[in-house]
């Protein structure tokens, strides 16, 4: 296990290379740089500002300095956040965005697994139809719609919780955010523990039990989630790593000082060594949590062997 | 969306209660919840650029001159100062009581430090041009001349000498601007960038920082050394940099915001019958307009982009388009601006539409046009709805002459580029915003020499003759004839299509006090309270 582990881990380091390389070149082919404002700068000015940031060298000289900065653990400075390094911005944000990212994807997987075990055990009955109905929805409708529509009824119309803002991470501030993110997650993981549900139930070994006169909790529970499960976790990997990394529409429209604004932001201004922090960290985030997947999976199915 | 006023007024009072109860009611303190365009990138006033940072500078720090609530010049650090016959020595009396946070006086050798610092090459400056008209200044920028030999001289503690290049009626003006905010020597010395960090600030205006965190808020509280302490009400501003306008909005209806920077344009018929005069939209110093691109043909032919300009009806784009919120604009300058008088407005400006588009007609025929050779063109814009919509409405109108008009629009940063590096286009979407009240602050954007602001690559030895003129000349009044007359010449050739005069757009809660409109759109929290 502990070998498979770090074999795992070794060969992240090629793949963020190559994530590495591959998103420093994109950047540069997009048009513009990170001083080109709205009101263009003086020629001169613009020499001082390259020169400052190392821009005049050539671009591959630039990526060797990135890269060696990298290797020492440095993200750089941001550019357009010229107050603050990379790293400086991800320490203040990423909490942020793992509080509001975690607290989603917990409701999600309890609230989704719930509703969807109800929903296959209801099969074809109003229950069923309603919470399928709902999930439907929940994927339909975008964040963008979502949160403003919370915001306005609780925000403003009922005046129960802030209708934004971060309050310094008081509960009441998350609230809305949180929900926001899970509902169309709530709505997948409804949907894929239904599926799974109603496929685990039919299946010779849940028969089986059945015929020995199990409890039905010990019956769903025991033996049928653990098989529906799976694709669930599977699905709450990749999930998991896009949730904790901030959400733009969320934060945006919330006012949230995570880091999921920092992707848009940064692509938009040509912040590149900004746009460079959230692609590696998001990598980071997608390769653990594929690995962790991976681990469930043998913890869960003991079909699965890692070796 | 329509919300009865009742439940409104409810739930602010509630959310409001909320607010107050929670976080900041215990101190009893008067707190200002005041939304801003965005993140300001940097607190170093030396190298900041946006209006975002502009309305939290001016809080943080004072200068020589300030702006009062309705932003006229008034005196800030400087309390008294004499100007040279010939305009071009500049001595400051400093308040004796002008104090940094820390409790050291401010000096005129402070001002000497900052200004020689903004200069640097290596400090980065993106706007040290606005201060070129200072003796020295490009060329100390330029790395030229060692920043010693910049025109500014400590002659004691308390009297500074500005030396310029040559008389600059607007020069105390540009003093207003956050590149002219000093900075505090011996803490620059100490922590080097890291000044602007809350725990290094030390600031001499009537607030200073105690956090920052960008996206979530910046909190200034009140500077009990500044001299003006006992007159600033508000104790603790906190400026939040929301970039979703609607947001704000429903911020400002939960009662937790008192003013919002900007407004989401498309809702403003809404958001009128809302809130009522809470919806501020004066005027503001600034000119939307189309460049032409007069390298190339026919838009090197006067009379294409005569006939361009004239079919455009601004006052559908101004209602229609941006719902009343922007005023259709027939000059370059923009009126109410200081040192000029009425701006050299076209000679359509008035007449109907349609007798305007036969003489566009005319003179796309003069020029080689017609049903069987209809102009083709494109309008090259940033990505933003308002732009398409004003451009698609723009082309409709060519239509009625015979043009045929496609678009092209790319991210902000992809246009400006595109135009700063001289890149091809026909007709681009811009807009310049003055920085100093004054008409040369436009009209120089088309002088030949202005690389990058010309995108119209328009080149008149007469113009350029004519705004040297203008600069040479000390008489106020003169010079205003002078500058007129150089914006008659450009109404006449049209380097850039005038289509808007901007205005501001801000909502500011009843409670607010102070909160006057002007021109410029500055607000000093420092002259603002808060009631009930």
């Amino acid at each position: 296990m502990f070998g498979y582990v770090t074999r795992r881990l070794l060969t992240a380091i090629p793949t963020l290379f190559l994530i590495v390389t591959g998103a420093f070149f994109l950047i540069r082919v997009a048009p513009g740089g990170p001083f080109n404002l709205e009101r263009p700068l003086e020629a001169k000015v613009m020499e001082n500002l390259n020169r400052i940031y190392h821009l005049d060298k050539p671009l591959w000289e630039q990526y060797l300095y990135y890269l060696g900065n990298l290797a020492r653990g440095d993200f750089g400075p941001s550019f357009v956040y010229r107050d603050f390094s990379v790293a400086e911005l991800f320490a203040s944000g990423l909490p942020v965005s793992i509080q509001i990212g975690a607290g989603a994807l917990v409701l999600a997987l309890v609230a989704g697994t719930l509703l969807g075990i109800a929903s296959a055990l209801r099969q074809n009955r109003p229950a069923d139809y309603g919470i399928v109905g709902l999930a439907t929805l929940g994927i339909t409708i975008p964040t963008f719609v979502i949160a403003p529509l919370l915001s306005l009824v609780f925000g403003v119309w009922l005046g129960w919780l802030p209708a934004g803002g971060w309050g310094d991470g008081a509960w009441s501030y998350k609230i809305l955010p949180i929900v926001t993110l899970a509902l169309p997650q709530i709505a997948v993981v409804t949907r894929l523990t239904r599926g799974a549900m109603i496929e685990a139930m039919r299946s010779h070994h849940i028969r089986t039990a059945r015929a020995y006169g199990l409890k039905p909790w010990t019956v769903v529970v025991v033996h049928a989630l653990r098989s529906a499960i799976l694709p669930v976790v599977s699905y709450a990997g990749p999930a998991a790593a896009a949730l904790l990394t901030g959400s733009v529409v969320v934060e945006t429209i919330f006012g949230i000082p995570g880091v999921g604004r920092y992707f848009v932001q940064a692509a938009l201004n040509r912040d590149y060594t900004l746009v460079m922090g959230t692609v590696i960290v998001i990598a980071i985030f997608i390769i653990v949590f594929n690995l962790v997947v991976d681990l469930l999976y043998a913890l869960i199915d003991p079909r699965v062997r890692l070796g | 969306m329509t919300i009865s006023f009742g439940a409104g007024l409810r739930a602010s009072l509630f959310a409001g209660a909320l607010v107050a109860g929670t976080a900041f009611g215990a101190m009893a303190e008067t707190v200002y919840h005041r939304g801003n365009d965005g993140n300001p990138e940097t607190l170093d006033q030396h190298k900041t650029s946006t209006v975002a940072e502009a309305h939290i500078l001016r809080d943080l720090y004072e200068g020589l001159m300030v702006y009062d609530a309705n932003a006229k010049v008034v005196p800030g650090v400087a309390e008294s100062h004499t100007v040279s016959e010939d305009g071009t020595v500049y001595t400051f009396t400093l308040r004796g009581d002008a104090m940094w946070s820390n409790g050291d006086p401010v000096t005129a050798g402070d001002f000497v430090y900052s200004l020689r610092r903004i200069m640097t090459p290596e400090t980065g400056a993106k706007y040290a041009n606005i201060l070129y008209p200072i003796k020295n200044a490009e060329k100390v920028n330029k790395g030229e001349l060692a920043p010693a030999e910049l025109g500014v001289k400590a002659v004691d503690d308390k009297t500074l000498e500005i030396t310029l290049e040559q008389a600059t009626p607007f020069f105390l003006e540009l003093l207003t601007h956050q590149t002219g905010l000093p900075v505090h020597p011996a803490t620059v010395e100490a922590h080097g960038s890291d000044f602007v960090k809350p725990e290094n600030f030390v600031s001499n205006g009537a607030f200073t920082l105690a956090e920052f965190t960008p996206n979530d808020k910046l909190v200034a509280v009140k500077n009990a050394k500044y001299h003006g302490a006992d007159s600033v009400a508000i104790d603790k501003v906190i400026f939040y940099p929301i970039e979703d306008r609607a947001s704000c909005v429903r911020r400002f209806e939960a009662g937790e915001i008192h003013s919002c920077s900007d407004l989401p344009t498309d809702q403003i018929a809404d958001l009128r019958a809302k809130f009522g005069d809470q919806v501020r939209t004066p005027p503001y110093l600034g000119n939307y307009y189309y460049a032409v691109n007069m390298s190339k043909p026919p838009f090197d032919d006067v009379r294409v982009r005569q006939a361009l300009s004239m079919t455009v009806d601004r006052e559908y784009v101004a209602e229609e388009i941006w719902g009343g919120t922007m005023v259709p604009a027939y000059s370059l300058v923009p009126p109410g601006i200081n040192n000029y008088g009425e701006p050299a407005y076209a000679d359509y400006k008035g007449e109907a539409m349609l007798d305007r588009e036969d003489k566009a007609l005319a003179l796309l025929q003069e020029a080689g046009f017609g049903p069987d050779k209809p102009l083709k063109l494109e309008i090259m814009y940033n990505t933003s709805e308002n732009h398409k919509n004003t451009a698609i409405a723009i082309a409709d109108m060519w239509k009625t002459i015979g043009v045929e008009t496609t678009m092209i629009n790319r991210d902000l940063a992809s246009h400006y580029a595109h135009l700063r590096d001289k890149g091809d286009f026909d007709i681009a979407r811009a807009g310049w915003i003055g920085d100093y009240s004054d008409p040369q602050n436009f009209l120089f954007l088309v002088e030949s020499d202005n690389d990058g602001f010309n995108y119209a690559n328009y080149k008149n030895a007469d113009y350029d003759a004519l705004m040297d003129k203008a600069a040479a000349e000390t008489d106020l009044e003169k010079r205003a004839d002078i500058l007129r007359e150089a914006e008659a010449m450009f109404m006449r050739d049209l380097p850039f299509i005038p289509i808007l005069y901007y205005s501001s757009h801000s909502l500011v809660s009843p409670k607010l006090k102070g909160w006057e409109d002007n021109l410029q759109n500055v607000h000093p929290t420092r002259l603002i309270s808060i009631e009930g």
